[in-house]
């Protein structure tokens, strides 16, 4: 599994190729956006009944990174559900799934804007979390120090010498990371977009989700 | 069926007999439907027809209704449709979607569908088959007309019109003598490269003056631009010229076309859209620019020109560049040779039937072998199978997913009466909205750049805007720029002082060439001189032998080369565009795998031109057998072409929303994703899903022929010749400008990544790694 590895806040942490974060020392797995049941609620209101396969694939990528990792906790850090009927509806076997990944670890389950309130899932349930220097919560608020945040789906453009390359990316500065989605079903926002732009100091980095991924100036 | 050639007044033959039962004003209601692939087309007819209904007094009210048609006059058009009704396929479709579709055409008795051969090649005419085929049921005393230009297979078109397995009467009508085409001379020679015909500027201009009225088509809308830019610059004597095409407001399209009839212009630069049976009076020259990519569509255009029956009527060629020269020669010699092409039609596609399925539902509830009765009886469809339209009936019920999950939310269920509906009525409004086949690709708006927001020059399409980079320069609304950057969906431009765009036009009907003028080109090829081409494009071919060779029938050239700070490698199979475009799937492929980092190709029915980071030293291996035919296995996996088709096919079916995928809400882009997810997402979890089995049937129609591709390989044995070369050859150059690149998405991209983090992330100041 190769990842990047960068400081932050003066801790050693590093952006998998899966759009996790890894935070070795205190054995912490971080993922935002799954977005698990779009599908359904897209259907569920009237909308086109896209292929029903997103929470499967969400999930299998994520059992990946907790086998690679091990992690002691991981961290939903909002928008884990599409909405929380989304979260109701799950399949009993996805249902179950969750439940055999979760055991034997903490799991914390930030809200988000599309899942505010508790699941019937287990887990810890919070607003916002602190661990160490870091604070953890869905969306980035001006002003904070040493946050992880998620919501806006970042995405980034490098203009190569041959072509334009767009993926998802970490936003990093140094007060802020603002991470990737991680759902199958989900788009992106470009770094270059005000609500981005405005948030990230001048020295920003994205760091590309590619294989492996690669650090590039904040594109503007 | 009546085949006849323009001029020939066919399209009155096919009104007469509604006019005579309208005569004693008995008729109430809708008595002829008429359909035509054009608004313009029904606009002109509409003209045209009113005239003499007016002049002899007949009680016939006669009214035209397409996507310009207003609100008002609609509603009102449901609730007292007129005698006559002339219409577009998309309208049709959406007028049988509406619960009153019955009400409307109870007592229709004709429907009359105008130059069917256009329709019958597109997705469009498969649409309209289909809803004939409901008329049919709503009306079944219906009898059906079909209007035709000349075609190399009238029973083919016949068994498509005619309900099946109903026989279809035949009229062909005196094909009048042979036009007079020849290419235009000009004391510049045509350019390498490029597509513009620009050169020919002062020679056309010479014509038009010669002539009353000259109509002047281009094959892109984006040349047509720039054509009519440099043409006014030239016109000195200021002759009145204007320009028409699809992509112009429909207020400047009107005006454009009202200064025709009324015989103001003395000439039109003009597209595709200008294409078919329009009646403009005193047309009396025809000039094609640029190649004119099928001998069938060069026979109808020049049917423009002089509407007189009995006289030919004169056309002239202009290449754009010595390739064309090329082609238009060989274009001449089939056209006096009467060796019309055209491609075989094959089944109708499932996307358009699933549409047919909603459509139907929309109208109210139905019983499925009802509807697959009435479907089976439109000839497109005759051959399909029960069990395949009960898939399509099941993809728009259920999703058609193996895991069934949308049982609370499906779209259509079963009624206890064995009937299907709707779930949610309001699903009706979608379905109509969604209605149509042909597909507008992603647009994005170009604007010159400019502190307080620029000029805006046009639109692109986003497919198109993803290949640019930062000082690219291409063309638009006739002028040359160069790309700036991207700002909110937005492409910021500066004009650029450069003549020549770097990169190829963005917009272009894709029309293939047919084998026959593969054929003869090849033929022509072979000569030792050239004395029929003129001395300019013989010196041209004479100087690619020279510097390389000369493609072969039993042969297999390929070309390799630097240029532009990439390598590029040049494959001239003359398959056809698309075996040539097969072709250029597998062998990036196959270059990936020998880490070679192709970027990218583009295909014509001539050749695949590959352009990438590294050269190919060794041309045998790719063309091994048993690799390409390993690689065929596993291409149809996760390539650009198949996602692309799939976002065709979606759309088209139903699946997604037609603006779904550039949906733009205001809370920002994260909301929407790519259908290459769904694409993806489909083909791990339900690889046998119907919308991939769709998706597989579209590629191999449209795109793909492996079957040409073997056949070249097994002419071509291990004749290859690899010619290795420092710079462009004369054959090659065309090739840089031609339209329909197709990106690969490989390891030369990680590379090129990269390469421009480390670039970037020094020049910052930043540590290269974390």
């Amino acid at each position: 599994m190769n990842g990047y590895s960068f400081t932050f806040a003066g801790l050693q942490l590093e952006a998998l190729r899966s759009g996790a974060l890894w935070w070795e020392a205190e054995s912490v797995l971080c993922v935002s956006d799954l977005h698990l049941g779009k599908s359904e609620r897209m259907a569920r209101r009237g909308g086109p009944m896209l292929p029903p396969y997103e929470v499967r694939d969400t999930l299998i990528r994520l059992e990946d990174d907790l086998t690679a990792k091990a992690p002691q906790t991981v961290i939903c850090l909002g928008d884990s559900f599409d909405d929380l009927a989304a979260a109701d509806a799950l399949s009993d076997e996805m249902t179950a799934w969750l439940a055999t990944l979760m055991a034997g670890r903490r799991w914390i389950w930030i809200e988000g804007n599309h899942d505010a309130g508790p699941v019937g899932l287990g887990g810890t349930h919070l607003s916002s979390f602190r661990a160490g220097p870091l604070s953890f919560r869905h969306i980035a608020e001006p002003g904070e120090k040493h946050e992880i945040s998620g919501h806006y789906h970042p995405k980034a453009k490098v203009l190569t010498r041959a072509r334009n390359v767009t993926r998802p990316c970490f936003l990093t500065d140094e007060t802020r990371v603002i991470m990737p989605a991680y759902g199958t079903y989900t788009g992106g926002l470009h770094s270059h977009d005000a609500a981005l732009a405005g948030l990230m100091s001048p020295g920003a980095t994205a760091i590309l989700l590619s294989d492996p991924p690669v650090r590039v100036p904040m594109p503007r | 069926m009546l085949i006849a050639p323009t001029g020939g007044g066919k399209t009155m033959a096919g009104f007469l007999p509604t006019l005579a039962e309208l005569a004693d004003g008995r008729h109430q209601g809708l008595h002829t439907l008429y359909i035509s692939p054009l608004k313009a087309l029904a606009a002109d007819i509409k003209r045209n027809l009113r005239t003499p209904v007016e002049e002899i007094g007949l009680p016939i009210r006669i009214e035209d209704r397409t996507g310009d048609t207003t609100q008002t006059q609609r509603k009102r058009q449901r609730a007292d449709p007129p005698h006559i009704l002339l219409t577009t396929p998309e309208s049709l479709a959406l007028l049988t979607s509406y619960e009153d579709a019955g009400h409307m055409f109870k007592g229709l008795q004709r429907v009359i569908v105008d130059e069917i051969h256009a329709l019958s090649e597109s997705k469009r005419g498969d649409q309209l088959m289909l809803a004939l085929s409901r008329l049919s049921t709503l009306a079944p005393g219906l009898r059906r007309v079909g209007l035709s230009a000349t075609v190399e297979d009238p029973p083919a078109i016949a068994r498509i019109l005619a309900r099946h397995p109903d026989p279809c009467q035949i009229l062909e009508a005196d094909p009048g003598p042979d036009p007079d085409i020849s290419m235009l001379e000009t004391s510049d020679r045509p350019p390498w490269s490029g597509g513009g015909g620009r050169y020919a500027i002062p020679a056309v201009l010479e014509q038009v003056k010669a002539h009353k009225t000259s109509l002047i088509f281009h094959n892109t809308r984006a040349q047509a631009e720039i054509f009519f830019h440099h043409l006014w610059l030239a016109n000195e004597d200021r002759l009145p010229i204007g320009i028409h095409h699809g992509a112009l407001s429909r207020e400047q399209r009107e005006k454009v076309e009202a200064a025709m009839v009324a015989g103001e212009l003395r000439a039109i630069v003009c597209t595709g859209s200008l294409d078919l049976g329009i009646d403009w009076g005193d047309v009396d020259l025809v000039i094609q620019v640029g190649a004119p990519k099928n001998v069938k569509r060069l026979v109808q255009r020049i049917g423009r020109a002089n509407h007189r029956y009995n006289a030919p009527s004169k056309a002239l060629l202009v290449p754009a560049n010595r390739f064309e020269v090329v082609e238009c020669v060989a274009a001449l010699e089939a056209a006096r040779d009467h060796d019309l092409d055209g491609e075989p039609m094959g089944d109708g596609p499932l996307d358009v039937l699933c549409q047919h399925i909603l459509i139907r539902a929309a109208a109210g509830p139905f019983g499925a072998d009802d509807l697959y009765a009435e479907v089976i009886s439109a000839g497109a469809y005759a051959t399909l199978s029960r069990d395949r339209f009960d898939r399509c009936l099941d993809f728009c019920a259920t999703g058609g997913y193996a895991l069934k999950s949308y049982d609370r939310w499906q779209k259509l269920i079963l009624r206890p009466d064995g009937h299907w509906q709707l779930r949610d009525p309001r699903a009706a409004r979608q379905i109509r909205m969604n209605i149509g086949t042909i597909l507008a690709s992603d647009k994005l708006k170009v604007r010159l750049k400019h502190a307080r927001g620029g000029m805006p020059l046009g639109e692109v399409e986003e497919e198109f805007a993803a290949t640019l980079v930062k000082g690219d320069t291409f063309l638009i609304g006739g002028q040359i720029v160069r790309y700036e950057g991207l700002r909110e969906m937005t492409i910021e431009v500066t004009r650029s002082p450069s003549d020549k765009p770097k990169v190829a036009t963005f917009m272009g009907s894709k029309f293939a060439t047919s084998t026959q003028l593969s054929d003869r080109i090849l033929a022509m090829f072979r000569q030792e001189k050239w004395p029929n081409l003129p001395a300019h494009t013989a010196e041209w071919l004479a100087l690619q032998r020279e510097v390389s060779r000369l493609p072969e029938r039993d042969r297999l050239l390929v070309e390799s080369f630097p240029h532009d700070g990439r390598e590029h490698v040049c494959v001239y199979g003359f398959a056809g565009k698309n075996a040539q475009q097969t072709l250029g799937l597998l062998l990036t492929q196959r270059m990936e795998e020998e880490g070679l980092n192709p970027l990218g190709f583009v295909s014509t029915d001539y050749a695949t031109l590959i352009w990438g980071l590294d050269p190919l030293k060794d041309a045998k291996p790719l063309f091994s057998r048993e690799n390409l035919t390993e690689t065929m296995e596993t291409w149809l996996s996760g390539n650009a072409v198949m996602k692309r088709t799939f976002k065709g096919a979606a759309i088209i079916a139903g699946l997604i929303d037609r603006n779904m995928p550039a949906g733009k809400r205001k809370t920002g882009r994260q909301a929407t994703f790519s259908t290459d997810i769904l694409y993806d997402t489909l083909r791990k979890y339900d690889p046998t899903h119907v919308m991939l089995e769709i998706t597989r049937a579209e590629a191999m129609r449209g795109m793909v022929d492996y079957g040409r591709i073997d056949a070249l390989l097994t002419r071509i044995g291990d004749r290859i010749d690899h010619v290795q070369l420092p710079r462009l050859t004369p054959l090659a150059a065309p090739l840089f400008l031609e339209v329909g690149r197709v990106a690969v998405k490989g390891r030369a991209e990680q590379r090129l990544v990269e390469e421009e983090a480390a670039r970037l992330m020094a020049e910052a100041g930043l540590p290269a790694a974390g």
